[in-house]
Formats: structure tokens, C-alpha cells, sequence
């Protein structure tokens, strides 16, 4: 019975998000929208935390489930309500980075029960391994890269290039792809630490994506990465089989792509030349 | 990797299904909206949370790891909720004033 309420509410948080993505789109009803999906977030996440069962044990650690709900409400509301409105680009960005790492703090933790399932001569579910790295690598670039933003509004770092940067990110983000893949497939013992290794390359990979993209186009990038962290808490849906979550992450991943491809047109720019612009900009500009 | 495929067939229909449902969804919004677009889409790929109350519900009294990064995800998770859920709703309450 009360499984078949989760299912319930589930169903309502999903429903909330696709309507509240579509009101949000239409600037009359954008408002109620947003406070429609915020609804159907608090019931799901409240359904979570009361209804929710594994094998018939019910979620423990209450009290700190709520003290982290707390303190995580009461800085947002305050950050949110405080932010000039001139900062709220820079202030979307730091709330994007936020959830990215929290999705790869999942997997992280995942990942650890595997470890041991694996080390204690378990068998290893290369499907379910799959989903972990590809939740750590999304979320963790989007984390470091919304860092990377968020302090880039801020004017606290400035545009940063070199040389071969271009060539170093794509070097990098192949070692995390064959690294992966390796893992996946071979269940190696030795996953444990090199993991972390997967995990500190997509650190710098966020980083050094975001670093020379000029502080205009900022903009696009943040809804990039938006989309990024969609797709990272889509992957946590598989992991839990997860309907909400899964409908919820790939909407905002693929409402996200196309949204970042539409602000590209309003500049009158493709989503290439943002990205690789820098690397273009800062040759030609030492040309003229 | 094949038994995982249909194990978790009905989920790939959903998340093809999803992915054009996101794309006819946003498809003609005025230009004036992307910020605040962007900022809604943001509060709600928050649903993450749910994925970090889940792992801090099943974390076992002696996993510290567990415990304490399980706890770190679901402050982080409602940060992204709460926080992009009320700055949405800020930028959309001075779009009200303008006009």
C-alpha cells in the first residue's frame, strides 16, 4: 500500500516537471510553473524519505536526513533570497554545481559498496558499473566547471588559455573514457584507487573546459553544464531505478541542450564557436 | 551487459521518450525567458536529491563513509533544490514588475 503511494507520488513529480518546464517556457504562466514543479519536487522528495523501501527495510538515519535538509534550506533560501539580481547568473551556476557533485557523491559511495561486493569475491555488474562512473564522470565535470563560472561572473578568475589546451582537454577526457571502459569491463581489483584516479582527471577536465571560454558567454555554458547534471541525475535514476528521477534528469538534459543551442542563436553564434572560440579568439586577436 | 539491456528496457523507452518530450517542451521560448528557463531547468535536475536521501537512508551506523558524504550529498542536493527553486522565482517576480 504504501509502495503504491510512492508510485503515486512519483507520478505527480513527474508530471509537475514536464508541466512546469512547459509554463516556465511562456512568460504569463512562467511563475505558477516554477512553484508547480517546486510542489511536485517537495512531494517526491517527502514520498522518498517516508514511503521508501528496499527489500522490504524501510530508509533509517532520520535525523540526519533532516538535519542536512535543514541546513541545506536554510543557506539556499538565504544565498537565493540575498544574491543581487544582477549576480543570479553566477548564483544558478554555483546551485548547477551543487547538484553535479551531489550526483557524483552517489556514485561515489555506490562505488564503494561494489568495492567491497567485488574485494569479498562478489560478481561485478558491469551494467551497474557502467552507470556509476558515467554519474561521477558527468557530475564531477559539471561541478568543477560551474566553479569555474560561478568565479568567472564573479570576476575572481580571469579568462586563462594556452597553447595546446584544446589538444591537453581532449587527451584528458580520452584517458577518462579508456580508463572507464577498462574498469567496466574487467572488474579490476585494483578499481579501488583507480577510480579516484577517474575521478580527479574529470576534476580537471571540468576545469581546464571552462577556463578559457570568455566570461560573456558564460551564459551558454551554465545552461551546458545544466543539461550535464541533468543527464548525472538521470544516471542516479537507473542506479535506484528511479522513475522521477530518471524523467527528471534526461528532461532537463535534453531541454537543457536545446535551450543552450537556442541561446547560441539569440547570440547569432554556433555552440562550436562558443566552445572552441577562445582558442580561435585569442589567435586571431594576437594576429590583428 | 545483455541481461542489464532487459532488465532496464522500460526505462531506455522513457528516457527516448523523455528526451523529445524536453525538446517539444522548451521548443518556442521567447528569447526574454532563457535565464529564467535555464534557472527552473536547474532547480528541478535537483531531483538528484532523492539519490543522495536514499544513500544516507541505507547507509549503515559504522559506514563513516557513507554517513558523512551521504550527508554532505543531501545538503548539497537541497541547495540546488531550494536555492534554484526561490532564485527562479525571484527572477521571475522582477519580469512581473517590469511590465
Amino acid at each position: 500500500m504504501e509502495l503504491n503511494i510512492l508510485i503515486i507520488c512519483y507520478l505527480i513529480g513527474s508530471v509537475t516537471f514536464i508541466i512546469g518546464l512547459k509554463m516556465l517556457s511562456h512568460p504569463e504562466s512562467a511563475r505558477r510553473g516554477n512553484l508547480i514543479a517546486a510542489a511536485g519536487m517537495a512531494i517526491s522528495i517527502l514520498g522518498t524519505i517516508f514511503l521508501y523501501e528496499e527489500g522490504g527495510v524501510k530508509l533509517g538515519n532520520y535525523i540526519w536526513i533532516f538535519a542536512a535538509l535543514i541546513i541545506g534550506t536554510v543557506l539556499g533560501t538565504i544565498a537565493a533570497k540575498k544574491v543581487k539580481m544582477t549576480a543570479m547568473p553566477e548564483m544558478v551556476s554555483l546551485f548547477n554545481g551543487m547538484g553535479g557533485a551531489c550526483a557524483a557523491l552517489i556514485s561515489i559511495v555506490e562505488f564503494d559498496h561494489l568495492n567491497h561486493q567485488i574485494q569479498s569475491g562478489g560478481a561485478t555488474d558491469s551494467g551497474t558499473l557502467l552507470i556509476i562512473f558515467a554519474g561521477l564522470i558527468i557530475g564531477t565535470i559539471s561541478f568543477a566547471g560551474s566553479m569555474i563560472a560561478w568565479a568567472k561572473l564573479n570576476g575572481r578568475i580571469k579568462d586563462f588559455a594556452f597553447n595546446g589546451q584544446h589538444i591537453m582537454n581532449l587527451v584528458i577526457f580520452a584517458v577518462i573514457i579508456c580508463l572507464s571502459a577498462y574498469l567496466i569491463i574487467s572488474g579490476d581489483p585494483a578499481a579501488g584507487t583507480l577510480f579516484y584516479v577517474v575521478f580527479v582527471l574529470s576534476i580537471i577536465y571540468g576545469l581546464f573546459f571552462v577556463l578559457p571560454i570568455g566570461g560573456a558567454d558564460m551564459p551558454v555554458v551554465i545552461s551546458l553544464l545544466n543539461s550535464f547534471t541533468g543527464v548525472a541525475a538521470a544516471f542516479g535514476g537507473f542506479l535506484y531505478d528511479n522513475p522521477v528521477m530518471l524523467t527528471g534528469g534526461i528532461l532537463v538534459g535534453s531541454a537543457g541542450t536545446i535551450l543552450t543551442i537556442l541561446m547560441c542563436k539569440a547570440m547569432n553564434r554556433p555552440l562550436s564557436n562558443v566552445l572552441i572560440g577562445s582558442f580561435g579568439g585569442a589567435s586571431s586577436g594576437a594576429a590583428s | 551487459m545483455f541481461s542489464w539491456l532487459s532488465l532496464h528496457q522500460e526505462m531506455i523507452y522513457i528516457v527516448i521518450l523523455s528526451v523529445f518530450l524536453g525538446i517539444e517542451v522548451i521548443g518556442r521560448v521567447p528569447s526574454v525567458l532563457h535565464t529564467p528557463l535555464m534557472s527552473g531547468a536547474n532547480a528541478i535536475h535537483g531531483v538528484v536529491i532523492i539519490g543522495a536521501i536514499i544513500v544516507m537512508g541505507k547507509a549503515e551506523s559504522n559506514n563513516l563513509l557513507a554517513l558523512t558524504l551521504g550527508f554532505l550529498a543531501v545538503i548539497l542536493g537541497t541547495l540546488n533544490v531550494v536555492g534554484g527553486f526561490v532564485v527562479t522565482d525571484r527572477m521571475l517576480e522582477m519580469f512581473k514588475k517590469k511590465k
